[in-house]
């Protein structure tokens, strides 16, 4: 039947990456040919930081099967810490690609510890109590970021919150409150992008593959076997999470610069769940659909305008449809359940109670 | 591999108190020594004043009634409980603190009587779980693919083919482990105990589902994984055939309490004991 995993995952792996690379073909051609419309062209940075968001939130809904509702928090974090950081070097009068990169070190900096602190508390919760927090979660960053002011002139950084500070040029501001981020400088670079894309998916393909990755598959299969010998839960829960979120910064860093300005508002809950529909529809645990349905679905609603009126009954249903599915660790969900139907009536000896315990109470 | 040493026909001593191991094992430490352990469950004392001790190389059996409290004495010493009362010492050194994972790593590996595998991984995968913790490279190793990251999967894919083969299993290496039947499925859990490298290996109800012949075939490994991997076996089985063709000694619980511990003989001709549990199984 199947051959050896090893060569499998290798070739999977290395499809996604040939598929970005033909994308980045394609539009290179379609661009260098004018073929490529002005819409398009915008567009095309944000797709990679679409997918980079929705691969690094397949790490912690697919992966580790814990669904988190609040991807778009990191992504804010990431975008207006990197737009910060680019403003200061570009100041300095450092080149585009140096403030690219510089926004996307600050972006995954600021995110990995954004990660690390909610991801502290977050994580002692499971499943749907975890789902809350973590839109909780995001709305607090988007409340934060709401009231931030930061600005810059030669006398240093002027920081607000709540109230611009006084006596500092309006100008000067990076970050103004709810007006968002401005930009000294838009930096829209697609080869940057695919490569950062291109390094996102090396880095969560690599992960899946080795020791760490298959120990937090294990968590999400099944936890009390993955204790029973000897992995180490919280530690692979906090790192699917803090990876994904420090990618999550990254995009947003990315997604950001892209931008003339950003208003705080557009990293709520919607894009959470819209960075969910990505996974939803690429599949659960699928890089590579995660990154084919970001294109996708960025790209079809500027096609087709009338989705974008079905577009939160469309949230609405996958969302349901998802909470359903993680019941039954989704992916052979139908077929385990005939499974466990056919064990059942071979143990029927035993009580109807799961004896091997769930602390969270099965019983019944 | 090196000559397989066998242990029969054992005899039980009963030195200090009344703690009854095979003679071999005397002068050991004994694998696992419960004392007074017990847990209330809102008031149900669920398990009382459990006392056991097996041997170092002892294969050992709990046997009892549905709902006698086996499945829990398990769960405690694996720590999925905290007992209430009591002390574990697990070749000789005391577990109070450990986790479950920590427990696993001083040396306890389990099955369980519903099968927990890792479902949507593969059977290799399964078993390359077991031996996460002798897998030497860091996480960052694995994202960079340093040569510790090749060398050790390697090694880690060997020894899971290795463990594999301890059921003739090796074949099986690619597929879905949650597509697999139900008899082997159990095996693979007992091969992913043993990739973590326990002293002790507790199996809950090994045979269930399993047809005779495969609980023959069963039998005969569960004396190989002892002989072999020189660990202690302590085994929760409502198989009498099985209990009392590999135990060499047994307890009996009921209602949440030992009533009987001795060699299967002892065991099998005990009236306490074919009054709560053989007697109504006869019946059946
Ligand atoms: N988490 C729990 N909460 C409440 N009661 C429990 C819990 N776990 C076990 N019990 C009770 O403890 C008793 C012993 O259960 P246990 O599963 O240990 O039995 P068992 O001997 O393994 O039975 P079987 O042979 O059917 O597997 C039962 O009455 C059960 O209802
Ligand atoms: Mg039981």
């Amino acid at each position: 039947m199947k051959k050896n995993t090893f060569t499998t995952i290798w070739k999977s792996n290395f499809t996604t990456y040939g598929i970005v690379l033909l994308f980045f073909a394609v539009m290179m051609i379609l661009m260098a040919t004018g073929n490529l419309s002005r819409l398009m062209r915008g567009q095309l940075v944000p797709i990679c930081a679409y997918a980079i968001m929705a691969a690094s939130l397949n790490l912690t809904v697919g992966v580790l099967g814990e669904l988190s509702l609040g991807h778009a928090g990191f992504v804010s974090i990431g975008c207006f810490g990197g737009g910060l950081a680019a403003a200061l070097l570009h100041d300095a009068g450092a080149g585009e690609l140096v403030c690219l990169a510089g926004a996307v070190l600050a972006g995954v900096l600021l995110s990995t510890l954004a990660g690390f602190l909610i991801g502290l508390p977050v994580l002692r919760l499971n499943g749907d109590y975890l789902a809350i927090v973590t839109l909780a979660c995001c709305q607090i960053i988007k409340s934060l970021l709401t009231n931030l002011f930061v600005g810059r002139d030669e006398s240093g950084l002027h920081t607000g919150f709540l109230t611009q500070p006084e006596g500092v040029a309006a100008d000067a501001f990076v970050i103004r409150g709810s007006q968002g981020l401005r930009n000294a400088a838009v930096i829209d670079n697609f080869p940057a992008a695919v490569v950062l894309l291109i390094l996102c998916l090396i880095i969560i393909y690599n992960l899946i593959d080795s020791k760490s990755g298959r120990a937090i598959m294990a968590l999400r299969d099944n936890k009390i076997a993955a204790r029973s010998i000897g992995i180490n839960i919280t530690s692979y829960k906090m790192m699917a999470f803090v990876v994904s979120a420090a990618m999550a910064g990254a995009a947003g860093a990315l997604f950001g610069l892209s931008q003339a300005t950003v208003l705080p508002g557009k990293f709520d809950f919607n894009m959470s769940v819209l960075i969910l529909v990505f996974v939803v529809l690429g599949g659960l645990g699928n890089i590579r659909g995660s990154v084919i349905a970001a294109a996708l679905l960025t790209i079809l609603p500027e096609k087709l305008r009338f989705l974008a009126d079905y577009r939160m009954i469309i949230y609405a249903v996958v969302l349901i449809v998802v909470m359903l599915m993680r019941n039954s660790t989704v992916f052979h969900g139908l077929g385990e359940k005939i499974q466990g139907l056919l064990r059942r009536k071979k143990t029927a000896g035993s009580p109807p109670r799961d004896p091997d315990t769930d602390p969270a109470g099965k019983e019944g | 591999m090196a000559a397989r040493k066998t242990y029969e026909p054992t005899v039980m001593v009963s030195p200090p108190s009344d703690i009854l191991i095979p003679e071999r094992d005397l002068g050991e430490i004994p694998a696992l020594e419960c004392r007074h352990l017990g847990i209330t469950f809102g008031g149900l004392h669920a398990v009382e004043n459990f006392n056991l001790t097996v041997g170092k190389t002892e294969i050992a059996g709990l046997i009892g009634p549905n709902g006698a409290g086996k499945t829990t004495v398990f769960n405690l010493i694996t720590k999925v409980y905290q007992p209430t009362t009591g002390t574990i010492l697990l070749a000789g050194r005391d577990i109070a603190g450990m986790d479950t994972a920590a427990v696993n790593r001083a040396g306890i590996g389990r099955t369980f009587q519903n099968i927990r595998l890792f479902n949507n991984l593969t059977v290799e995968d399964n078993v390359k779980l077991g031996l996460h913790n002798s897998i030497r490279y860091r996480s960052f190793a694995g994202v960079l693919r340093l040569p510790s990251y090749w060398q050790e999967e390697k090694k880690a894919h060997e020894r899971a083919l290795e463990l594999l083969s301890v059921f003739k299993m090796e074949r099986m290496a690619d597929l879905r482990a949650g597509g697999l039947p139900y008899g082997v499925q159990r095996r693979l859990e007992i091969i992913r105990a043993l990739a973590t490298e326990p002293r002790l290996l507790l199996l809950d109800e090994p045979a269930a589902g399993m047809n005779p012949s495969e609980t023959e075939e069963l039998m005969e490994t569960i004396r190989r994984i002892r002989d072999e991997f020189r660990i202690a076996v302590l085994l929760i089985e409502h198989d009498m055939k099985l209990v009392m063709g590999i135990c060499e000694g047994i307890a009996v619980m009921n209602f949440g309490k030992i009533i009987a511990k001795g060699t299967p003989d002892q065991i099998r001709n005990d009236p306490e004991v074919i009054e709560a549990y053989l007697g109504k199984n006869r019946e059946e």
